[in-house]
This record gives structure tokens, C-alpha cells and sequence, in this order.
């Protein structure tokens, strides 16, 4: 630890409980939204507490970002500082990977295990005497009850858009790196231009997701509600889109403080840890592919 | 102040005399009355044995340093932190026990999980909150529901003997075959469990897992439901009677005989005062656990049929709700748990009990008729 | 560790804490924050144990008596929910908060306003869970585990709420997780090395990374349930090629190294309370550490023996069998290093070394039935009944909670500067131990015997056992009133603690003048 700089604790800080009254309102209003809708009841309050606490999730935002930024661009922080901020943000995209693994192994689990076991194959196969008729396929175009669970007509192939997307995810990781070098040697022009084509391959992802869904539920009847084909489908890329969406704001923001003349050569981990959640989101959207697409 | 004098009573008569009639103080598992359930017993008396010996030379050696060690009898510490071989020894040796005690263990779990050549198939399916059993072999099947009342449950009367352990139709087994047990559930999962048999399986609705018992000894044998299912998660009694296999044929034929009447029954014209009369008891059976016995319900996740626009106002309403269920709610499709004949009876009694004086029926062939339109 | 002295000169620039109410809702302190966080956890304690209370009434006699079978699951659920999330999991956030920097001689933890952050979202996430108990249709009522398809499909409105509760409890756990990460591994003071780190800061390493790992995971589950409550998706129902056993994969592949979440910090606590009351050095500080590390790995390979009797193959019902028996091998370590460092020591008992001694013996004995559950053929005879209800409050109460005592006794007069009250710390070590045995103890036999978990009312041979352990449980339960008392009395006053109340205790956090200052080792003590 050659570094002698004090390491640096600010005084005190608002940001935290403003964080917590904004994400306790929100999720509550959330929480009333869905409960009330599903009695039949108004939701207009709980709309209405929703929206306020997306604002104040908004404004804490801004607020707790601006703070550090600016504690950051006075010189506060020390190297070790820097790498505080470096385990946090690594050990937060761990967290993630795990909450993606929960879906994946739900999706295994089915696709291995439960779906054969209702169609009569495997140890439990006898459960199939309570499903007649029902057959073990997948991607799962029947389903054991489809009076509940009205089945899809068909489902998506890999190698029409989802392909598309692969390349513009994948293409989209080596720009973001490629801008990262130029930030590294200053070279501002490049970086602006590089993450802005990133930012674009992002837009046109999600443009493209969106209209996969479309055409789900409008012409396949895929849906959420089409068995679990459909849940664990949704559910994966669905949670990968909020993700890409959240990264590609993260993107946004990095563009608009290169903008504004933020970071040097050798400071600028804001824009390192945007980037490895990005490579992370990237990587996520691989394992969908195989695993949701392909195989 | 009743009540509090015998709860007092009670509280003395549990503290200072344990011979209470019923009481015991039973300290362990019982071996049980099949072969595995007298394996698991074995196994659980060496694994308690391992423990029980392992635990007194461990704490063996810490009580005595507790005693001997002590600053206060003017113990100087001694200086060490490590002993490579103690730690080495002390990590092989437990392994070298848990070695020997998995090859009984597992001898036993790939015996318990051979369910090939049974004699008897019975489909086990758990319900809220009672059991079904289907002898899928002979085409007949029967509800099992808890027979304790509530005025015993509320102590408004003393408890019996096999309180919360008794029920009206217990399942029946042939002593000495391989039974095969194919469990499932309806609604959430249940788990179907008699501790003298040694099995214990989880009921999951929509999946069937098998498992099976050789009952060595004729005679009654009670268990509970162990998964939290509920509100009566505590009131689901399993009572499986053994019985010898001449007796078990009879029976099976008496039952077979009793399933065939039933079907006849539903061509038969019913008057409304019949239909009462089977129809209290249909309810008592398979509506009463929510609805109540006195039609009031307990809403709001069981609402009262007393007096309710269901019970007084449209037929076919009711038909629909009672056969087919309300999805997304506790109310579940009776349509495949009862015959026509207990349907049209709980029907027409839920129209004509408690003040729900509506003077309509609905009979068996009617219901029969409204089944096979849908 | 001259250098801490001189260091205090260098303190001039940082003020004492904030007056008043902003001091708590605003600090980035994490003396303050560890404070809040036990504050927090003992009142979540007496709640909990309140519940308790409630169904140890209902338990008292056969019939009912007191409460619906209804309200009593609620009560059963929310017990267990509130003293899982509420009291053991935040009280060893809060010793973490206290004393991590101060051993392993850091100013903060590292990121400290997401402390506080971190710790606030607790009462947010409780304050909603608690809110469902008024609720239409009442609180979650499914037990603390959830199976669906009991909480999705015929789960109270409340449900939903309820899982937002524990998304938020996860945020505050994961990024709680993510500080202490950082700390340990950024904050050293120099020259303090990892295999030089104090246990407590090598179990707290490896929870904080259990933490992170399984969290998300619990998330990940009950955002399934979400979508099959609201949105029609069929994760956990047949109908849909679902199955309701999915849910218990994911929720037990959370829930297994979330047990040693709630004991591996106790391991490291009585990792140093044992030596410092032995006056010898803990036997065995390597194979500690890779003991702990063994533990937390194979946690993540043994969930399924919470479902022996779901009805999974064979040969996974075999392979996590081995898989959990093998846990006993690294516990054995631990246990014979505790009792090889009493060995030929010079023994005293004050408050923190008789909880950590019960801890040893009490935890091996929830250890040891946890070894015969492990035993899947006879796991299918005690799955679900009392044994188990008896097994996991050996490993709680005395592991967990008897671990947490014994640091607080151990490390009050650090925080407050006055000594406790020996006697009173004593009656309340000797009224827990008696209490806690008399109503965890016959729960064994009540299990053995065949009395299912979770029931309101039992068949009669099950009477006198149920009896003795709910009077246990009142004494327990009665007895805590006096740790309160305890506390508050050696924060306002008492005997002047010395930097170092303890004959054998060591570590960089004695060094510090007691009360500790409120601003330490904002220069970083150098570690030989």
C-alpha cells in the first residue's frame, strides 16, 4: 500500500434513505398494482405511488451518481478508493450471473427432468397416467393441460433474428472495447464515435427483441401464460432485455460524460465497470441463444 | 373459571402423573412392522450409537478440561496451536465412519426404491384436506376424511383415543403383499406418511411418485399428513388397516360390488327427502371442512352458502361451480371426486338446508346428462 | 502496535457523530450502522420470539385453544421469516459492521454510504412484511419456506407483497455482502496477509461470498412465483410442464448455504472468544480456515437432502446423501480444535466463554442429528415431523444466537466502554441454556414419536412432551427480557473497560482505546 492518501469516508449522506423511501414506495405501489388488479379493485392509487417513487428513485439517483462523480473529479479518492470500487462492481455482476443461473436452471431442470417425467419417460414417468395423451417434446408446442395452459403454435428459430441479434451483441462488445482503448490513449473523437455505435447495435437489438415479442404473441401465441416454454422463454429474455435496456442507459450516460469532458487516460472507471456490464449482458445473451434458441 | 381450574388440572396431571391414560413419554422411534421400516430403525440406532460415542469422547475431553484446566485451580496455559498428525487422524478417521455407515444406507434407500413385482397398485392422492384412494387394479375408490369432531378439536367434549388419528374409511392392505403406492396430490403438495411402515412419500399434484410397503402384522396402523397443506394441514389422518388376504379379497369384492350399486343408483328416481338424507352426510364429507357443517363458510376464502345467490338463484350456476371449481381459488372441480349421486345430493342439500328453502332438486341423471353436455 | 497511538493526533480533521436523529438516518459511520443493525436485529428477536410464544400457547395443550389453525400458520411462517432474515442474519451484519474495520485495522467499511443504504433497506423490507399480517386474507401462511404451490396458486393476496419484502431483503443482503467483500480484500491494514486475517474476518470473507451467491438466487425464486401468481406463467404447476418440486431445487439450492450464512460467523466469533478465555492460542488456525472453506463449497452441492421424500431419482437422492455426510468430516475439525484449545488451558467463565462452550456443545448436538438426517432412508422417517423442528433449533438457537451473545458479551465493553454486569450476564447464560433445552430438547422425542411440524393441535401421546417444551420455551423466551436489560445497563454506566478487558484476548481491535473512538485507524497500524 504505497499510496499515502487518507482513504475517503464522506461525513454523512442523504442518499441512502432517500434510496430507501424511493424503493420501498415503488415496490410497494408495484405490489398494490398487481394485488388490486387481480381483485378487480382501482389501481389508480397504487399508480400513483409507483410513479412517486420512480421519481424519487430518479432524483436519488442523480443525486448519489452526481456526488461521487464530483467527489471523484475533486480528487478524493485514492487508488485504493478506486479499487473498493472495482470488487464492488465485479462482485455485483457475480450477483447477477447468479440470478441469471436461477432461470437457467429452471429451464434445465424442466427441459431434463420434469417435462420427459409428464410425457412418461424417466424415473417418475408414471406421472403420465394423470396427463393422457400428453407427449414429451421440446421446444413444448402441446402441454399436459391445455385448457389452463392454451399451447404455442409454434416458436421461434434460431437462425432468423435471434441470429441477427447474436452479431449485433457480439459486435457491439468488440465497439464498446474498442472505445475503451481510445478513451485509454485520449483520444476523445474515437471514444464518442465508437460508444455511439455501440449505443446504436444496443437500440437496434432491443427494436428487434421487441418485435420478436410481437410477433410471438400476436402470430405464434407464444406467450407467458402458453406453458413453460413460454415462462421460462419470457422469462430469460425478458429479464435480458431489462438488462440490455439498463446497460444501454448505463451507455447513454458514459456518452454524455465523455460529452462533457469527464474521465482522463487513467481514470475512468465509470466507464470500465459500464463496459464489463456490458461484456457481462453480452455474455449472458450467448448462453440464451444456445440454450434457448439453439438447442 | 372452569376452564382454568382444569386447565390447571391438566397441567398438574401432565407434570406430576405422566401415566395419564393416554400420555406417554416415548422417548424413540418405533422398529415399526415392515422390513423397512425395521432397516431404517437399525440404521438410525448405529448412526444415534456413532453419534452418542463420538459425542462422549468429545465432550469427554472438554468437561475435563473444564474441571482440571481451570485458572482458578492455578493452571498455567500450555504454549501449542497445531499437531499435523492429530488433525490429519482426526479428519480420516470420521471419513473411515461415514464410509461404513453409507453401505448399509444405501443397501436400504435401493430397496426402498424397488417398486417392481407389487401384488396391490394403490393410487394414494392427496387432497385439501383428505386422502383419496384409488385400487386401480379393481376400478373402485374412496375418500378418507378426518372422523375426530370439532367439539373434540374445541374441547367442548373430551378427546378420544386416537384423537385427530381416526378416520371414516381407512385404506386397506393385504398383509404380507408388495403394496405399490402411486402418490399424488390435487391441489398443493401433501405427504403421505405411516412411521410404522417406514414410508413416507410427498404427494405432488401433477406428478406421481411411487413407492411401497409389505405390512408384516395385520392390524391399524395411523400416520398424518407431513407437507404443509393448509389450514387442516394438522387434521388430515392417514389410517391404513392390514388386514389378511382372504379378508382383504372379500373386502375388495364388497367394495367392488358397493361401486357397481353406485352406478346403478344414478338411474334411479331420487325424491328430494332421499337426496337430504345422503346429502348431509356427501357434505358433511367433502364440503364441511370450508363451508362449514351450518353452511356459513369462512370467508372471505370460503364464503357461507347460507343464504348465498349460489345455493338460492340459478341451477346451472351451482352445478357449474360445484363440478367444475372456480379457478384461482380454494374452490376445487368436484366433478371427478364425486358420483353423480353425491353431487346431486350435496346440491340439492346446499338448496334446501339450513333456511335455503328453494324446494329444488337435481338428480343423479340430470347431473349425469350436465357432465356429458359440457 | 505503537503506531495506533500515534495515529489518533493525525484524527483531528474528523468530527464526533452528528446530534440527534440525522446522526442514524444519515451516517456513513460503521460503528453507527453496526449499532442500528443490532438494535434492529433485537427487536426483530422479540418479535419473532413473540410469535414463538404464540405457538408454543396453541402447543401447550392438545385442542384449541387459543388461535385458528389459520392465524397459527401465519404465526409459524412469519416466526420463522422474521427470526431467519429479521434477527440472525442482520445481527451478524451488525457485528461485522462494528468489528471487521476495527480488525483488520480499516477507517469504514469500504463503500460506506451503501452501508447505510445496505442497512435502512432492512426496516423498509420488514415494515412491508409485517404490514401483510393486517392485511386481507392475513400474512403468508405457507411456512417459511413457501412450496408452491401452497404460496403461489392458493396463497393470501398478501403473497405478493411478501416477495417484495424479500426482494428488497436480498439488495440490502447483497450489497451488505458486497462491503465486507471489498473491506476484507482492499482494507487491510498493511502486512496483514489473508492466512494472518482474525477467523472472524475469514468466516465473514466466506459468507459475504455465500451471500452474494445465493441471494440472487432466492430472488430468482420467488420473482417465478411472482409471474405464476400475476402473470400466468406455470413454473412451479404440472399443467403448464411446470413442476411445483422446481421451486424447491432453486429455493434449497439458496437455502442450504444460507444455514451457514446464519453459522459461520458464530464459528469465527467463538473462534476467538474460546482462545481468549483458554489464555492459549486457537488450536489450529490453518485447518480452521479450510474447514470453513470445505463448508461452504459442499454447501452448495447438498440442497437436495431438505427433499428426500419429493421423490428425486435414485441416484441423486445417493449423491447428495454422500454429499451431506461429507459435511461432517471439516464440522469435526472445527469441533475438535475448539475442544483441543481448552485442552491444557487456563480456564475462566465469564459471560462470553459459557455461551461459547454451550455453543460447542449444544451446535455439535444439532450437528449430530443433522448427521442422522443426512441418512436419507432414515430421513424419510424423520422428513417433516419434530426431529427436524428440534435439529434446526440446536443449530440456531444455541449455534447462531448463543454465537451472537457470546460476541456481544465479548465485545460490549469495546462498544460502550463499561464493563456488563457479570451476574446478570451469568442468570441470563444459565436461564437461556436451561430453558432452551427444555423446549428444544423434547422435541426430539416428540419427532421420533411421529408428531409432524406444523400443526396447531396434536394427537394425545404427544401431550406431555409439548407441555414441558412450551415451558421451556416461556422460560426461554421470558429470559430475554433480561439481555435488554443488560445492554442498556452497560451503556449507561458501569465499570471503566481497559482497551483490553480480556487476559487472553488478541487482535488489532484491543488495541483501540475503549469505547472504541469514533473515527480508528484512519492511518492504517502496521501488521507484523
Amino acid at each position: 500500500m504505497a499510496e499515502n492518501q487518507t482513504y475517503y469516508v464522506p461525513e454523512q449522506s442523504k442518499w441512502p434513505i432517500v434510496a430507501t423511501v424511493g424503493l420501498g414506495v415503488t415496490l410497494y405501489g408495484t405490489a398494490s398494482i398487481m394485488v388490486n388488479s387481480n381483485q378487480g379493485e382501482s389501481t389508480t392509487g397504487a399508480w400513483l405511488m409507483f410513479f412517486v417513487g420512480a421519481a424519487i428513485m430518479t432524483y436519488m439517483l442523480f443525486g448519489w451518481f452526481g456526488a461521487v462523480i464530483k467527489e471523484s473529479r475533486s480528487g478524493l479518492y485514492s487508488p485504493q478508493m478506486d479499487r473498493s470500487f472495482r470488487w464492488g462492481m465485479s462482485w455485483f455482476i457475480f450477483s447477477e450471473v447468479m440470478f441469471f443461473a436461477a432461470f437457467f436452471g429452471a429451464l434445465f431442470y424442466t427441459r431434463v427432468f420434469a417435462v420427459p417425467w409428464l410425457g412418461g419417460e424417466g424415473d417418475r414417468g408414471s406421472s403420465n397416467m394423470l396427463w393422457e395423451g400428453f407427449q414429451a417434446t421440446w421446444p413444448l408446442i402441446n402441454t399436459p393441460n391445455p385448457e389452463a395452459y392454451p399451447p404455442p403454435e409454434g416458436t421461434i428459430g434460431p437462425w432468423g433474428l435471434p441470429l441477427i441479434n447474436t452479431i449485433l451483441l457480439v459486435t457491439s462488445s468488440f465497439t464498446v472495447t474498442v472505445a475503451h482503448h481510445a478513451l485509454k490513449e485520449d483520444n476523445r473523437k474515437k471514444v464518442k464515435t465508437w460508444l455511439a455505435t455501440t449505443i446504436a447495435l444496443a437500440l437496434v437489438f432491443v427494436c428487434v427483441q421487441g418485435y420478436e415479442y410481437v410477433h410471438a404473441y400476436q402470430d405464434l401465441g407464444l406467450t407467458l401464460q402458453s406453458g413453460i416454454y413460454g415462462s421460462t422463454f419470457f422469462m430469460l429474455t425478458g429479464f435480458h432485455g431489462a438488462h440490455v435496456i439498463l446497460g444501454t442507459l448505463m451507455l447513454v450516460i458514459m456518452l454524455v460524460r465523455i460529452q462533457k469532458g469527464h474521465f482522463t487516460g487513467d481514470n475512468h472507471f465509470g466507464f470500465e465497470a459500464t463496459s464489463w456490464y456490458w461484456h457481462f449482458v453480452d455474455v449472458v445473451w450467448l448462453g440464451l441463444f444456445v440454450f434457448v434458441y439453439v438447442i | 373459571m372452569r376452564v382454568h381450574a382444569k386447565r390447571a388440572g391438566v397441567l398438574l396431571g401432565g407434570l406430576m402423573a405422566p401415566a395419564l391414560s393416554t400420555a406417554d413419554w416415548t422417548l424413540n422411534m418405533s422398529p415399526g412392522v415392515t422390513g423397512t421400516s425395521n432397516d431404517i430403525f437399525s440404521l438410525h440406532m448405529t448412526i444415534l450409537w456413532i453419534c452418542v460415542v463420538i459425542g462422549a469422547g468429545v465432550f469427554g475431553v472438554m468437561f475435563w478440561s473444564i474441571f482440571a484446566h481451570r485458572k482458578s485451580s492455578g493452571r498455567k496455559p500450555a504454549n501449542f496451536h497445531e499437531n499435523t498428525l492429530v488433525e490429519i487422524l482426526w479428519t480420516i478417521i470420521p471419513l473411515v465412519i461415514l464410509v461404513v455407515m453409507a453401505i448399509p444406507a444405501t443397501a436400504t434407500l435401493v430397496d426402498m426404491y424397488d417398486t417392481s413385482e407389487a401384488d396391490v397398485d394403490i393410487k394414494v392422492t392427496g387432497y385439501q384436506w383428505r386422502w383419496k384412494y384409488d385400487y386401480i387394479d379393481d376400478d373402485f375408490g374412496y375418500f378418507s376424511n378426518i372422523s375426530t369432531s370439532d367439539d373434540e378439536i374445541y374441547n367442548r367434549t373430551d378427546k378420544s383415543e386416537n384423537y385427530l388419528l381416526d378416520v371414516d374409511n381407512p385404506m386397506v392392505v393385504p398383509v404380507g403383499a408388495k403394496v405399490r403406492l402411486l402418490v399424488t396430490a390435487n391441489d398443493v403438495i401433501h405427504s403421505w406418511w405411516v412411521p410404522a411402515f417406514g414410508v413416507k412419500k410427498d404427494a405432488i399434484p401433477g406428478f406421481v411418485n411411487e413407492t411401497w410397503t409389505r405390512v408384516d402384522e395385520p392390524g391399524i396402523y395411523r400416520g398424518q399428513c407431513t407437507e404443509l397443506c393448509g389450514v387442516k394441514h394438522g387434521f388430515m389422518p392417514v389410517v391404513v388397516k392390514a388386514v389378511p388376504q382372504d379378508e382383504y379379497d372379500d373386502w375388495v369384492a364388497e367394495q367392488k360390488e358397493a361401486a357397481q350399486r353406485e352406478r346403478e343408483l344414478t338411474e334411479k328416481d331420487w325424491t328430494l327427502e332421499e337426496l337430504m338424507v345422503r346429502g348431509e352426510k356427501a357434505y358433511a364429507s367433502a364440503c364441511a371442512a370450508c363451508h362449514q357443517a351450518d353452511g356459513s363458510g369462512a370467508p372471505p376464502a370460503f364464503p357461507a352458502l347460507k343464504g348465498s345467490q349460489i345455493a338460492l338463484e340459478d341451477m346451472d350456476a351451482h352445478l357449474d361451480v360445484v363440478v367444475n371449481g372456480v379457478s384461482g381459488t380454494a374452490m376445487q372441480a368436484f366433478g371427478g371426486q364425486l358420483s353423480e349421486v353425491d353431487l346431486a345430493a350435496v346440491i340439492t342439500y346446499e338448496r334446501n338446508a339450513w333456511g335455503n328453502d328453494t324446494g329444488e332438486m337435481v338428480t343423479p341423471k340430470e347431473v349425469f346428462e350436465y357432465k356429458n353436455q359440457e | 502496535m505503537s503506531a495506533v497511538a500515534d495515529t489518533h493526533a493525525q484524527d483531528d480533521h474528523h468530527h464526533g457523530p452528528a446530534k440527534g436523529i440525522t446522526r442514524w438516518l444519515l451516517t456513513t459511520n460503521h460503528k453507527d450502522i453496526g449499532s442500528m443493525y443490532l438494535i434492529f436485529s433485537f427487536t426483530m428477536f422479540l418479535l419473532g420470539g413473540a410469535m414463538a410464544m404464540v405457538i408454543r400457547a396453541e402447543l401447550f395443550q392438545p385442542g384449541l385453544q387459543i388461535v385458528e389453525p389459520e392465524f397459527f400458520n401465519q404465526m409459524t411462517t412469519m416466526h420463522g421469516l422474521i427470526m431467519v432474515f429479521g434477527a440472525v442474519m442482520p445481527a451478524f451484519v451488525g457485528l461485522a459492521n462494528w468489528m471487521i474495520p476495527l480488525m483488520v485495522g480499516a477507517p469504514d467499511m469500504a463503500l460506506p454510504r451503501m452501508n447505510n443504504w445496505s442497512f435502512w433497506l432492512l426496516p423498509c423490507a420488514f415494515l412491508i412484511l409485517v404490514s401483510t399480517l393486517f392485511m386481507q386474507g392475513g400474512a403468508p401462511n405457507f411456512g417459511w419456506t413457501f412450496y408452491a404451490p401452497l404460496s403461489t396458486t392458493y396463497g393470501p393476496p398478501s403473497t405478493t407483497f411478501f416477495i417484495f419484502a424479500v426482494h428488497i431483503m436480498g439488495v440490502s443482503s447483497i450489497m451488505g455482502a458486497i462491503n465486507v467483500i471489498a473491506t476484507i480484500l482492499n482494507m487491510r491494514a498493511p502486512g496483514m496477509t489473508l492466512m494472518k486475517m482474525p477467523l472472524f474476518v475469514w468466516t465473514w470473507l466466506i459468507t459475504a461470498f455465500l451471500l452474494i451467491a445465493v441471494m440472487p438466487v432466492l430472488a430468482g425464486v420467488v420473482t417465478m412465483m411472482l409471474m405464476d401468481i400475476n402473470f400466468g406463467t406455470s413454473f412451479f404447476d404440472a399443467s403448464g410442464g411446470g413442476d411445483p418440486v422446481l421451486f424447491q431445487h432453486v429455493f434449497w439450492f439458496f437455502g442450504h448455504p444460507e444455514v451457514y450464512i446464519m453459522i459461520l460467523p458464530a464459528f469465527g466469533a467463538v473462534s476467538h472468544i474460546i482462545p481468549a478465555f483458554s489464555r492459549k492460542p486457537l488450536f489450529g488456525y490453518a485447518s480452521m480456515v479450510y474447514a470453513v472453506g470445505a463448508i461452504a463449497l459442499l454447501s452448495f452441492v447438498v440442497w437436495a437432502h431438505h427433499m428426500f421424500t419429493v421423490g428425486i431419482p435414485i441416484a441423486g437422492q445417493l449423491f447428495f446423501m454422500y454429499a451431506t455426510m461429507l459435511i461432517a468430516v471439516p464440522t469435526g475439525v472445527k469441533v475438535f480444535n475448539w475442544v483441543a484449545t481448552m485442552f491444557r488451558g487456563s480456564l475462566t467463565f465469564e459471560a462470553p466463554m459459557l455461551f461459547a462452550v454451550a455453543f460447542v456443545i449444544l451446535f455439535t448436538i444439532g450437528g449430530f442429528s443433522g448427521l442422522m438426517l443426512a441418512i436419507a432412508p432414515a430421513d424419510f422417517q424423520y422428513h417433516d415431523t419434530y426431529f427436524v423442528v428440534a435439529h434446526f433449533h440446536y443449530v440456531l438457537v444455541p449455534g447462531a444466537i448463543f454465537g451472537i451473545f457470546a460476541s456481544a458479551y465479548f465485545w460490549l465493553p469495546k462498544w460502550t466502554g463499561h464493563m456488563y454486569d457479570e451476574t446478570l450476564a451469568k442468570t441470563h447464560f444459565w436461564l437461556s441454556f436451561v430453558g432452551m433445552n427444555l423446549a428444544f430438547f423434547p422435541m426430539h422425542f416428540l419427532g421420533l414419536a411421529g408428531m409432524p411440524r406444523r400443526i396447531p393441535d396434536y394427537a394425545l401421546q404427544f401431550a406431555d412432551f409439548n407441555m414441558v417444551s412450551s415451558i421451556g420455551a416461556f422460560m426461554f423466551g421470558a429470559t430475554q427480557i433480561l439481555f435488554l436489560v443488560i445492554v442498556v445497563k452497560c451503556v449507561r454506566g458501569g465499570e471503566k473497560a481497559p482497551a483490553n478487558p480480556w487476559d487472553g484476548a488478541e487482535g488489532l481491535e484491543w488495541t483501540v482505546p475503549s469505547p472504541a473512538p469514533y473515527h480508528t485507524f484512519s492511518t492504517p497500524p502496521e501488521v507484523k
